[in-house]
């Protein structure tokens, strides 16, 4: 075989580890809480910017800064959720959509104003694993092993406790959860604070590897939408596995013509998923 | 009812007048206006009945692209390039709306799909760099003034041109919210499956309105390249210009008719008075504050600036009628 | 244990109660009979906390549970049953019954509750993996009532048991609300089924057109012209 194939089948696969962490804060909350993010990437974003201006700028250690990073979109998507969500979570989901399409662009102008549209990198270099002739990138090797940990703790957190259990009931009645003695908003509020979070982590990951800039979320936005609903919605494991059918795609296609040509391809291949999907969950 | 026609021609007369009186940096901002406008009610066609497309740009650049594209590359005139980027907008609307409508997707689904379809225009148009000049943009071929190339160097002409379309546009609309098919799109706004048992079509519905909006915004698109001479997947078919679309008309208002055109002139003296007061040291700026405010008529002005300004002149009492003797 | 005074309440733009007075003593089981669209399922709502009352007072042991939200009042000793038994239709049995020990308190005896549950509804039991969705009618109205007793309420509201199910069924599960209350437990029921019902509890209150029309002990009740004559169709 190739190897230039083989090695962008083996980056694929990492790459794949890098967008099912994406794809875990997003499957938390339009997955399972069912709460359309449609800025979900430029809190990414956001947060890749943190880890950039406290450890580039400010030369803060790298994990610090990775930490207050989580933290700080942590407490983005309570806000998210408590400003903007909650005033309209009676309302048809499409206006969710457009308030956080709005925050779309909110987050996106912003950081141009603050940070100006070139690409800023954290200027960390990992090492690269070689075997044999293979270069293997460490950094994606990390996001590998991050995502599928994440996955597990997720599952586990959702199936095994109690809360995570009130969050999967959430989306199914919410007018009852009261009855059970939950306060609804908690879980909510609870809910996007650690969908937030998840957004952070992954940003630690994805700014060892990428250059941000404004606009880097209308490249793994879209894509991590897809990754959800590949999985399944509120699938985690679904989403990890569709993470890696995705980023094969990407990396091989991307190989043979070119990386637009690998996103219209992911693009064409979301429209279909959805309108693959089981009639039952769609017109809500 | 007369007020409303009396009013109606007082506005046109002072739009015919408008050339003579504003300065040609203003009549610039106009034709912008008109044509981004016209684009914007077209989008709120859908919109309004609950069709919310994040994708629009798809359209608009396939209309650029298309008309443009032919008359470099072969001279055709824009008066067939516009109705050819029309039907290829038809076309590519149908091929979205038959499966989406048909599988019943609806809502924040729907507007998933057309955001990954405007995505894919855009991609599309950079792949084919060789030809349309990827994310560099392309330039219609300048043939000075000439009614068959569609270009002018006098604005004047072009703002007729704008105008036209533009009032074509609000007839089509008015022509479409006659009697039962507005009722049988805001029936299917409102419940589908009922829609469905009292005998709508609504696939047909659907797909027809779908339809409308594509070759309409696709012929804006166009007409907007035409007149600003340049093109790039940014600005005719990228997020960013589908997000403006449904900003501008949702702060405008899309319930009415004038809502979006509003909603333009909004964006507009916005974007304007920021690059005149702050020059490009702030690129960004006027996109911020259309997010906020985007966030805030979602979620206290549903039915933008004009609804509530609609709502306020209902709220005026009406002169009694003369008792009858 | 239970005060309604004066209650009025609102069901979307029209009234739906209008100055209902009942009292639920601790150890009674007490039935609220009706037609449709009489206030029934309003009254259940406002008790539990899911809708705000109008006007009128409302306490529990002597609390007033006036502007207090639904998860406070389940706090407070009230489980309510609701309309449809509303289980957590892609939760399986015994996850839905975790969701009714969501309490703290009910949490520490969520093993303890557990066992009750299964004993009292031995099919819960087989079917406790079982996603709550797929589960019959019948079954369905027992997981939601042992969901209800997870939080081992003072006060269980039942909103409707009957409904859409069939009549042997519904003869199980007022046989299986009849132990319950010989445990102990005070229950308020809501029913249009009349015969069935009059036959399982103390007292009774009928309530038409979002008044109280009648009140009295199940026996008085069976003996009114109007009941017999309007609702067991003599």
């Amino acid at each position: 075989m190739d190897l230039y194939l083989l090695e962008a089948i083996l980056n694929g696969i990492m790459l794949g580890g890098l967008l099912a962490l994406l794809a875990l804060g997003l499957n938390l909350i339009f997955g399972v809480i069912d709460v359309v993010w449609i800025c979900y990437a430029e809190l990414v974003m956001a947060g890749m910017y943190a880890i950039y201006w406290l450890h580039a700028v400010y030369a803060w250690p790298f994990l610090l800064a990775c930490v207050v990073a989580i933290a700080l979109v942590a407490l983005f998507g309570l806000v998210l959720h408590r400003l903007i969500i909650e005033p309209i979570l009676g309302s048809a989901p499409i206006n969710q959509l457009l308030a956080t399409g709005g925050m779309l662009f909110f987050l996106q102008s912003l950081a141009t104003l603050l940070f100006g549209t070139d690409f800023r990198n954290v200027g960390i270099r990992l090492p690269i694993i070689e075997l044999g002739d293979i270069d293997l990138s460490f950094a994606r090797l990390l996001a590998f092993i991050t995502a599928l940990v994440g996955a597990a703790g997720l599952y586990l957190f959702l199936a095994r406790t109690y809360l995570g259990t009130a969050i999967r009931a959430i989306a199914q009645d919410r007018e009852i959860m009261g009855l059970m003695g939950v306060d609804q908003r908690r879980i909510y509020l609870i809910t996007s604070a650690i969908g937030g979070g998840l957004a952070g982590l992954a940003a630690c990951l994805l700014v060892l590897q990428y250059d941000v800039h404004p606009f880097i979320g209308l490249t793994f936005g879209p894509i991590t939408f897809m990754i959800c609903v590949l999985g399944g919605l509120g699938n985690m494991f679904g989403g990890v596995v569709a993470a890696f059918v995705m980023s094969q795609i990407i990396s091989i296609v991307g190989y043979y013509f070119s990386v637009e040509i690998s996103y219209v391809l992911a693009f064409v291949l979301f429209i279909v998923l959805i309108l693959v999907r089981p009639r039952g969950i769609l017109a809500r | 009812m007369t007020d409303m026609r009396m009013a109606a021609g007082v506005g046109l007369a002072v739009l015919i007048a408008l050339p003579l009186l504003l300065p040609s940096y203003f009549l610039h901002i106009v034709i912008q206006v008109l044509l981004l406008g016209l684009i914007y009610t077209a989008w709120g066609f859908m919109g309004r009945f609950g069709l919310v497309s994040l994708g629009h740009g798809a359209f608009m650049g396939v209309g650029a692209y298309t008309s443009s594209l032919l008359w470099n590359l072969y001279g055709v005139t824009p008066w067939l390039g516009i109705p050819a980027g029309m039907a290829l907008a038809v076309v590519l609307a149908m091929v979205i709306g038959y499966p989406c409508f048909h599988l019943r997707i609806v809502g924040h689904y729907f507007a998933l799909v057309t955001l990954a379809l405007g995505q894919v225009v855009a991609l599309l148009i950079i792949a084919g760099r060789d030809i349309t000049g990827g994310s560099l943009g392309m330039t219609p071929n300048a043939v000075g003034t000439s009614w068959i190339a569609l270009q002018f160097q006098d604005r004047t002409q072009f703002y007729f041109v704008a105008l036209a379309l533009w009032l074509a546009v609000l007839g089509i609309r008015a022509w479409a919210s006659r009697g039962m098919r507005r009722a049988a799109l805001e029936a299917i706004g409102e419940d589908e499956t009922a829609a469905e048992a009292a005998g709508i079509n609504v696939l047909r519905e659907k797909l027809r309105v779908f339809a409308i909006s594509a070759a309409i915004t696709a012929a804006g698109g166009s007409v907007f390249a035409q007149y600003i001479m340049y093109l790039n997947p940014e600005t005719v078919s990228g997020v960013g210009i589908s997000l403006q679309i449904v900003f501008a008309a949702i702060a405008g208002g899309m319930y009415s008719a004038l809502g979006p055109t509003v909603g333009a002139l909004l964006t507009l003296t916005l974007t304007e008075s920021l690059r005149v007061l702050f020059g490009t040291s702030f690129i960004g700026a006027a996109n911020t504050i259309y997010g906020i405010l985007l966030i805030l008529f979602i979620i206290f002005m549903p039915r933008g600036i004009l609804g509530v300004v609609e709502r306020l002149l209902e709220l005026r009492p009406r002169p009694q009628a003369a008792p009858a003797e | 244990m239970l005060q309604v005074s004066g209650l009025s309440a609102d069901y979307g733009s029209f009234r739906a109660l209008f100055e209902v007075s009942l009292a639920v003593e601790a150890g009674e089981t007490v039935a609220v009979i009706g037609p449709n669209g009489a206030g029934k399922t309003t009254l259940m709502r406002v008790i539990s906390g899911m809708l705000p009352p109008h006007s009128g007072a409302l306490a529990f042991e002597g609390r007033s549970l006036a502007g207090l939200a639904a998860h406070r009042i389940v706090e407070l000793g009230i489980a309510h049953v609701p309309e449809n038994r509303r289980l957590f239709p892609r939760l399986t049995v015994e996850e839905n019954l975790r969701m009714g020990a969501y309490l703290p308190s009910a949490r520490a005896s969520f093993a303890e509750r557990l066992g009750w549950a299964y004993e009292h509804f031995p099919r819960l039991r087989e079917r406790r993996h079982q996603i709550a969705g797929t589960l019959s009618g019948g079954e369905q109205q027992m997981c939601a009532i042992a969901r209800a007793l997870m939080s081992k309420p003072r006060l269980l509201l039942l909103d409707e048991p009957s409904a859409g199910l069939a009549p042997l069924v519904v003869q199980q599960v007022f046989d299986l609300v009849r132990a319950i209350a010989e445990e102990g437990y005070t229950v308020l029921i809501v029913e249009q089924n009349v015969r069935q019902v009059l036959d399982l509890v103390d007292r009774a209150y009928l309530l038409e057109v979002g008044r109280i029309a009648l009140a009295g002990s199940a026996g008085e009740l069976k003996q009114s012209d109007v009941i017999r004559r309007s609702y067991l169709g003599l």
